[in-house]
């Protein structure tokens, strides 16, 4: 590659315009939000209020008048009154305006240089040097910070302004983190990486690339620095450190705190400055944030709220069986599981809905291993955690029927489906250890349904007794051990025990080797088929690989695009296949030996899986 | 669990060291005319010259660093300049007061703020407006003007709280208590919200995580999944922002006890800074840089406890 050439600046220029539109965009979008205008319009407001200082006011800040001690608000030449000294309080809160904006600016400013500049400097060169700077800022954020800007007070001769750039070099730790964690996720980005390979030097990509990224966030936390600044800086003065001459909100507030008793309305006007300094800095921060945020912001919201609990599913309106449907021979009722006209769907942005299973209809019928095969994306997990009862209650789950082992699930509360799992129904799922809170011991976790079932000594045995079942060595260790002390495979054992421990009649199992290595694949896989023919129990297996579905099935089910695309005896579809898509998910098993990553997604299919 | 803990105490008193060094060399380096504050204007220049030779400041620096270290680390921080009283006792008869009102502030920034990180990150809705409401509220009203409407509306106004002072546990436990829970719910204010809304994040990404779905697959109550199993995980990001929040409050103390008029830690820190008393002045930062440090160790304990890959 070519040595950098200043003159060419081609790749970072075309970054820098779009960076730029984006940035133009995000300001007019803050002015566009009533909560950024009005900030920034209070913000303007009163910063011009304290540059037009000499002209607005009558009287200096320090001038004193016997004849006006604590004159009331609204005495002509003295519009918000007097103090105890006789001096002006519109005056001395002008000058306040000046000294709180100064304030604010110099606090703002050191913390914004130290921590932009140690950060990238950290988070771009990462290693041993990101490892120092960030132990070093880490012990300043533990700093008692207000303990040392009052103790080093004599050093500043009673300027705020040193000791304010002494206080923002204590909020530097707040900005380098930021920077450094952005630069960080930055670093690895394409961009940057391609940047590097056509010989841009590391200064340059710093510079041009990673600074759009952090300017943001920086410009959100600086306007909640800045109004940090200006309650410290009032709190000091408030104390009565720095310069008595300087009038400034804290001293306001401390000539009116010794007035309380007799003129409370003086503490009025320091509290109304600061407020409206500190409530548009704070205010403005929130906005711009909800800008940069987008549009996505409000939705992301709107799901974090329902966390807790889980979709119920309801019948559908309307017996509408689909074109498949019709397709599908009829297996007459008695079946363990029993699917029709099964949908999910999750609301969008734009407020439609997004269909990821389309009219399902399934059947497992007891003591059968079941295989739903399909692409990531094909709705064949969905459709496994609505028989469970697991999707977020955003989805929509709606079904013409949906019963297991003779129960009807639709329509049902939560609690009748909480009954449910973990009785008839149980789950093995994809990824072992991170289905193991880290905090408790394998033991406790096991445990916890089945006490509600059964005293707490009979389910200590069931569970060691079904540890050794599913090849533990050493059922009593694992028993007390914690998740992240056993191996994937023993965790997966460990989760396929917690999930036989009740007898169920029907386990779903998604995609319960994907995680795994290869060698341990072949020994769940026995481990399960022994589970079944012993328990008796209907088997539904999730899978995208037919390698699996061969090994273990009876019967399988292909999925794609949230529909049915065919199903059949194992044999007959291996031997047969009527579908294209079945055929090229077949011939994918081959790939399986070498990668074990997800079967190609089709362009429709999308990573709700 | 052992190493990691002397890894971190080696780390603090690395940062007590650097801290009350700097702090050493720039204030006894910055050339406070101590004498002549504390004779007075009319004292002789040779009244003056004879007092910095007995309060050593005629020393070279290094010297007089030399001996101060030497003195902390067999306990005697030394005397005041202006009490000759001990350092290290005037600063232990002042610390009661100061962790009361940090301490009875921490009970309530703990408690308030749990329930309603918790509320909101299960419920939302109203409760994440009450969330950041209060978020702007404490960020508009610096710690002052907070203290003084208090002080004016519950002390003055409807006599329901002393306005001023301290009573001592011991003494009588309701009037300590009347006499701290106005500063302490000041201080609280400010911590509250940002502690809710580290708890609210962080159990709305506990609560999206595989094992949650696996806990209710094995028919777990969701009061169980939310308490004790999203909560324990959820509390050890909030447990860090919870220390830095308890120095903040520490910090924050020092400016409230001028309105409470409180005999502590921020009232001793300020009349030493005013008066220019150097030994008292670094034993106030010694205390401080010591306070934090502790704290500090207790939460890795604490995230040890909760947590067992940090145990082994």
């Amino acid at each position: 590659m070519s040595v950098y050439d200043p003159s060419d600046t081609t790749t970072p220029a075309a970054v820098e315009g779009g960076a730029e539109t984006r940035r133009a965009g995000a300001f007019l979008r803050l002015l566009r939000k009533p909560m950024g205008l009005g900030s920034l319009l209070v913000l303007a407001v009163v910063v011009v209020l304290g540059l037009l200082e000499p002209v607005l006011r009558t009287h200096s800040p320090n001038f004193t008048s016997l004849d006006f001690i604590n004159a009331p608000p609204g005495t002509p030449g003295w519009p918000l009154g007097a103090d105890q000294y006789g001096r002006d309080i519109w005056a001395r809160a002008l000058s306040s305006i000046n000294v709180s904006v100064i304030s604010a600016l110099i606090g703002a400013s050191v913390a914004i240089l130290i921590g932009t500049v140690f950060g990238l400097i950290a988070g771009y060169r990462g290693q041993r040097t990101d490892a120092a700077t960030s132990w070093v800022f880490n012990l300043l954020m533990t700093f008692p910070a207000l303990v040392l800007v009052i103790v080093l007070t004599p050093l500043t001769g009673g300027a705020y302004q040193i000791t304010m750039a002494i206080f923002g070099f204590f909020l530097a730790p707040g900005i380098y983190r930021l920077v450094r964690n952005l630069v960080v996720g930055v670093r690895n980005e394409l961009y940057v990486d391609a940047a590097r390979v056509s010989g841009l030097s590391n200064r340059r990509i710093i510079s041009r690339h990673v600074f759009y990224v952090v300017r943001g966030p920086i410009i959100i936390s600086a306007a909640f620095m800045a109004s940090a600044a200006i309650s410290v800086q009032a709190g000091l003065a408030f104390l009565g450190l720095g310069s008595t001459q300087v009038p400034s909100f804290g001293v306001m507030t401390n000539d009116a705190f010794l007035n309380i008793y007799g003129q409370p309305v003086q503490l009025v006007w320091p509290s109304v400055f600061l407020a409206l300094l500190n409530g548009a800095l704070v205010l403005l921060g929130n906005a711009y944030r909800d800008v940069l945020a987008g549009p996505q912001a409000g939705r992301k919201r709107r799901r974090t709220r329902r966390l807790v609990g889980e979709a119920v599913p309801m019948a559908a309106p309307g017996a509408q069986s689909s074109a498949v449907s019709a397709a599908t021979p009829d297996r007459g009722e008695g079946g363990l599981l029993t699917v029709r006209n099964l949908r999910v769907a999750y609301p969008s942005t734009d407020g439609s809905e997004r269909e990821v299973v389309r009219g399902l209809d399934l059947e497992v019928n007891p003591g059968e291993i079941v295989g739903l095969v399909g692409e990531s994306g094909s709705g064949k997990t969905q459709t496994a955690f609505s028989i469970l009862g697991l999707l977020p209650k955003e989805a929509r789950v709606s079904a013409d029927e949906l019963r297991v082992a003779g129960d009807s699930l639709l329509d049902g509360n939560g609690a009748a489906q909480r009954n449910l799992r973990g009785g008839v129904v149980s789950y093995v799922p994809q990824e072992p250890m991170s289905n193991l809170d880290p905090s408790y011991t394998i033991g406790s976790q096991l445990m916890e349904g089945l006490k509600r079932t059964m005293p707490r000594k009979e389910a200590k045995a069931a569970i060691l007794a079904l540890l050794e079942r599913v090849g533990i060595p050493d059922p009593p260790r694992t028993f007390k051990a914690y998740p992240h002390q056993i191996s994937g495979g023993m965790a997966q054992r460990v989760l396929i025990a917690g999930a036989v421990v009740s007898r169920p009649k029907l386990l779903i199992a998604d995609e319960p080797t994907t995680a795994l290595d290869v060698t341990v694949q072949a020994e769940i896989l026995d481990l399960l088929r022994e589970l079944q023919r012993e328990l008796g129990m209907g088997v539904l297996l999730v899978t995208h690989n037919f390698g699996v579905v061969a090994d273990l099935c009876d019967r399988v089910v292909v999925m794609r695009n949230g529909e049915l695309v065919e199903e059949g005896a194992v044999r007959d579809i291996f031997h047969a296949p009527s579908q294209t898509y079945t055929k090229e998910l077949i011939a994918a098993i081959l790939d399986e030996e070498t990668t074990r990553s997800d079967a190609p997604a089709s362009p429709m299919g999308s990573g709700v899986s | 669990m052992i190493v990691f803990l002397l890894r971190r105490l080696g780390a603090g008193l690395v940062l007590i060291f650097v801290v009350t060094a700097a702090t050493f060399f720039l204030t006894y380096g910055a050339n406070i005319p101590v004498a002549r504050n504390i004779l007075g204007p009319s004292a002789t220049q040779d009244q003056v010259n004879l007092l910095n030779t007995q309060l050593g400041l005629d020393q070279p620096i290094l010297q007089q660093y030399w001996t101060w270290l030497t003195g902390v680390l067999t306990g005697d921080l030394g005397t005041s300049y202006f009490t000759s009283e001990p350092i290290a006792s005037a600063l232990a008869s002042r610390l009661p007061v100061t962790l009361s009102v940090v301490l009875v502030a921490s009970i309530i920034t703990l408690l308030l703020s749990t329930v309603l990180g918790i509320a909101s990150a299960a419920r939302g809705g109203w409760l994440d407006t009450l969330l950041q409401s209060v978020a702007t509220f404490s960020y508009i009203f610096p710690a002052i003007v907070l203290g003084i409407v208090l002080v004016y509306v519950f002390a003055i106004a409807l006599r329901l709280v002393p306005a001023i002072g301290f009573v001592p546990f011991a003494q009588s436990p309701v009037g300590w208590f009347l006499s701290v829970i106005l500063p302490a719910v000041v201080l609280a204010i400010g911590g509250i919200a940002s502690l809710a809304a580290q708890i609210r994040g962080s159990m709305i990404d506990e609560l999206s995580r595989d094992y949650i779905r696996s806990l209710r697959s094995r028919g777990s109550s969701e009061a169980s999944i939310l308490f004790r199993h999203a909560l324990r995980n959820a509390a050890g990001p909030a447990l860090t922002t919870f220390s830095l929040l308890f120095i903040t409050m520490f910090g924050s103390s020092l400016f409230i006890e001028k309105i409470f008029a409180l005999p502590g830690y921020g009232t001793f820190a300020f009349t030493s800074t005013i008066q220019g008393d150097l030994p008292a002045m670094l034993g106030v930062t010694l205390f401080s840089v010591v306070l934090v440090v502790i704290v500090n160790l207790l939460v890795d304990v604490l995230q040890g406890w909760l947590n067992p890959k940090v145990r082994t």
